[in-house]
């Protein structure tokens, strides 16, 4: 069942130097008990991407005319752009919609206790007696993995680990049953070994709730763990989107291979690392054309830099946006 | 060997103090516990470790900016022998031109109020290596076209670069003294993976065009394995084991460099880890448990773990593990 529909998002900020293109035409969908891993380096629009779908983009971003985002509820569907005061954006934000962070430690308030916290939100969203919520945010703490949770219930953030921190940020995410999640970044503070264990833990959330996830990280590892789909982006484009495995076994977009590529591997330790040549452009100065054709090894000139390319089927739901790409045939929506 | 290692420490050990007592003696928190390694002159050496491990600690110990409480440390280069517990103050002036640190963010490091060639020039200006400006000024031009970077960008502000330039100009200006020794701490934690291969080419190519010697401090250890040639683990302040690179990886002998290395997410989609994941988290150095300190988390402790701590034995040439039971684990997985 499809849970999450985005069409066509474009968004803009408007700043002093002009109006800059955080987001251009991103289009794909999530179904429910989906994951999906959005990748990209720092700039290049996931986060914003992510905000946008419960309106959190600051005051001076401008959707473009034709975007649209659709969330399938029990209800029926919401057009989350056409909302437009708190209140009636309260149905998405906490409720339908949650989102972890990537700083468990900057999320919580630091003079709260987390129990508090998490019965605020409670009660806000569902109908339950401050008692009843007490005890879903206990058994939520108990279901992450937090030993000891009704004495943890009564403690303040500063006094959890990182991984536990962590934990409790994913606890108090999923107790008001949220449809779709939003993880930015949620395991690149902690160590590999946390990490491993919050990964486990979000595989096992997804069995049991079944609600969709965007899983936003530029750790291709991570993705291949963890995702049942990718999205690529680069510079405020999807470039890239398929099956994780489609993806990152026959990468097609140049950009993907240059981001596998640059990863090291442990299965081969004398493969040289190729780093990708240059630097993200800035988002003031975005290329004409492909926006990667500037560090594009396979730059096909008078074509890359002047068309901008669509996106085309490889096989199945994989598809990208190059030129280098022979078109399969594959009907692409 | 018959070459002296540049850095060799012997039970080296940091504390700080975290006050005191109600009538009772000062309390201390042992960051670095008891560590003796070689690193080995031209060596990009690894350290690897979770967060609060003491990495960093130690790195900043051998180049004398935390205190060493106990143990020694020696430094020998083909000039001069210092002893970092007691330097004089020519000598560590002397020290500091010799051993640098590159920073892990590159945002925070440079001041946004000075030019780029301002920042790579303050170390000349501060030890007064140079007698002139224009000495200066070819110095500066000197290493930063080895920085690969623009000679047209010494001119402008930090914040007109990307992060992958900036960390390029952290290097510049550790790089600017002609050290022998560099401690690069977590120097590419804070990049896109895209940029971060750059810079450990860069750094690679500089090792060989200079001559110097690294301590690579990192948690990243597919990183560490495809820049480091010898590897050092370490866990609440102590080493747990010390190989080459390829040796470490193909065969770990310690379980917590076991649980480090199957914590890795693989590339692979279909791939499953077989290895169990590690339970719980690195204890507090404040109460570390007796015996062992990672048997609260070793899925093989048995009662003599919790009792005696390990001492470091020998595995085979450059291999040395500290646990009690890492002959019968070898054996356990060569039966498998």
């Amino acid at each position: 069942m499809t849970l999450l529909n985005v069409n066509n998002l474009t968004l803009e900020f408007k700043t002093d130097e002009g109006l800059i293109t955080a987001v251009d035409n991103v289009s794909f969908n999530l179904a429910a008990g989906e994951v999906m891993g959005l990748v990209g380096e720092s700039g290049s629009g996931k986060s914003v991407t992510a905000k946008s779908l419960m309106q959190l983009n600051p005051g001076n971003a401008v959707y473009g005319d034709q975007s649209k985002i659709v969330l399938h509820l029990d209800d029926g569907p919401v057009d989350v752009l056409s909302l437009k005061t708190a209140k009636e954006m309260q149905v998405v934000r906490g409720g339908a919609v949650s989102m972890i962070f990537q700083e468990p430690m900057a999320s919580f308030a630091p003079a709260i206790t987390i129990g508090d916290q998490m019965v605020e939100q409670l009660i806000l969203h569902e109908k339950v007696t401050a008692a009843q919520a007490k005890k879903i945010s206990i058994d939520m703490l108990d279901r992450v993995g937090i030993s000891e949770a009704d004495k943890r219930f009564d403690q303040y953030a500063f006094e959890l680990s990182g991984g536990m921190r962590q934990r409790a940020m994913i606890a108090m995410a999923l107790s008001t049953k949220p449809k779709l999640l939003i993880a930015d970044e949620p395991t690149t503070a902690l160590d590999v070994t946390i990490q491993a264990q919050v990964l486990e833990l979000m595989k096992d959330l997804v069995a049991e709730f079944g609600m969709g996830i965007i899983f936003i990280t530029h750790d291709l590892g991570v993705v291949a763990q963890t995702a049942d789909k990718v999205a690529v982006m680069y510079l405020g484009e999807l470039v890239e989107q398929g099956p994780v495995r489609d993806v990152i076994r026959n990468p097609a977009h140049p950009y993907t291979k240059g981001l596998l590529n640059a990863l090291p591997k442990l299965e081969d330790l004398d493969l040289p690392l190729t780093p990708i040549p240059g630097d993200i452009p800035s988002p003031l100065e975005r290329p004409s054309g492909c926006v990667f054709h500037t560090r594009c090894p396979e730059i096909i000139s008078g074509r890359c830099n002047a068309d901008i390319p669509v996106s085309v089927g490889i096989k199945d739901d994989h598809k990208a946006s190059c030129f280098a790409i022979k078109d399969t045939g594959v009907l692409v929506a | 060997m018959s070459e002296h290692p540049l850095i060799k420490t012997n039970n080296l050990c940091v504390s700080f103090p975290i006050g005191k007592a109600l009538f009772g003696p000062k309390l201390f928190v042992q960051a670095v516990a008891g560590i003796s390694l070689e690193i080995a002159r031209g060596s990009f050496f690894g350290l690897v470790g979770e967060s609060g491990s003491g990495k960093t600690t130690f790195g900043r110990a051998l180049l004398n900016a935390a205190p060493i409480s106990d143990g020694h440390v020696e430094y020998k280069d083909d000039e001069v022998s210092y002893n970092l517990e007691h330097l004089t103050k020519a000598e560590l002036k002397d020290y500091r031109k010799r051993a640098q640190l590159i920073f892990q963010d590159p945002y925070a490091a440079l001041s946004p109020r000075m030019t780029v060639r301002d920042i790579i020039a303050e170390p000349l200006e501060v030890m007064g290596l140079t007698s002139s400006r224009e000495e200066t000024d070819a110095r500066v031009r000197d290493i930063a076209e080895k920085c690969r970077l623009n000679l047209e960008h010494l001119r402008r502000f930090p914040h007109a670069f990307s992060g992958g330039q900036r960390q390029r100009i952290s290097i510049a200006r550790a790089l600017v003294s002609n050290p022998k020794f560099v401690v690069a701490d977590e120097s590419v934690a804070a990049l896109d993976v895209s940029i971060q291969a750059d810079v450990l080419n860069l750094l690679k190519d500089l090792q060989n065009e200079l001559g110097l010697t690294y301590l690579f401090i990192s948690h990243d250890l597919s990183v560490v394995a495809h820049v480091c040639d010898q590897v050092a683990v370490m866990y609440l302040g102590r080493l747990v084991e010390t190989a080459p690179t390829r040796e470490l990886f193909s065969r770990p002998k310690h379980p917590y460099t076991k649980a480090l290395l199957s914590a890795i997410p693989s590339l692979d989609p279909d791939h499953k880890s077989a290895l169990q994941k590690l339970e719980g988290e690195i204890p507090s150095p404040l109460s570390p448990p007796p015996g062992c300190k990672f048997h609260t988390r070793c899925p093989y402790a048995i009662d003599i773990c919790k009792k005696e701590e390990p001492l470091a034995e020998h595995v085979s040439d450059g291999h040395g593990v500290v646990c009690h039971r890492w002959k019968e684990l070898a054996a356990m997985d060569s039966a498998v």
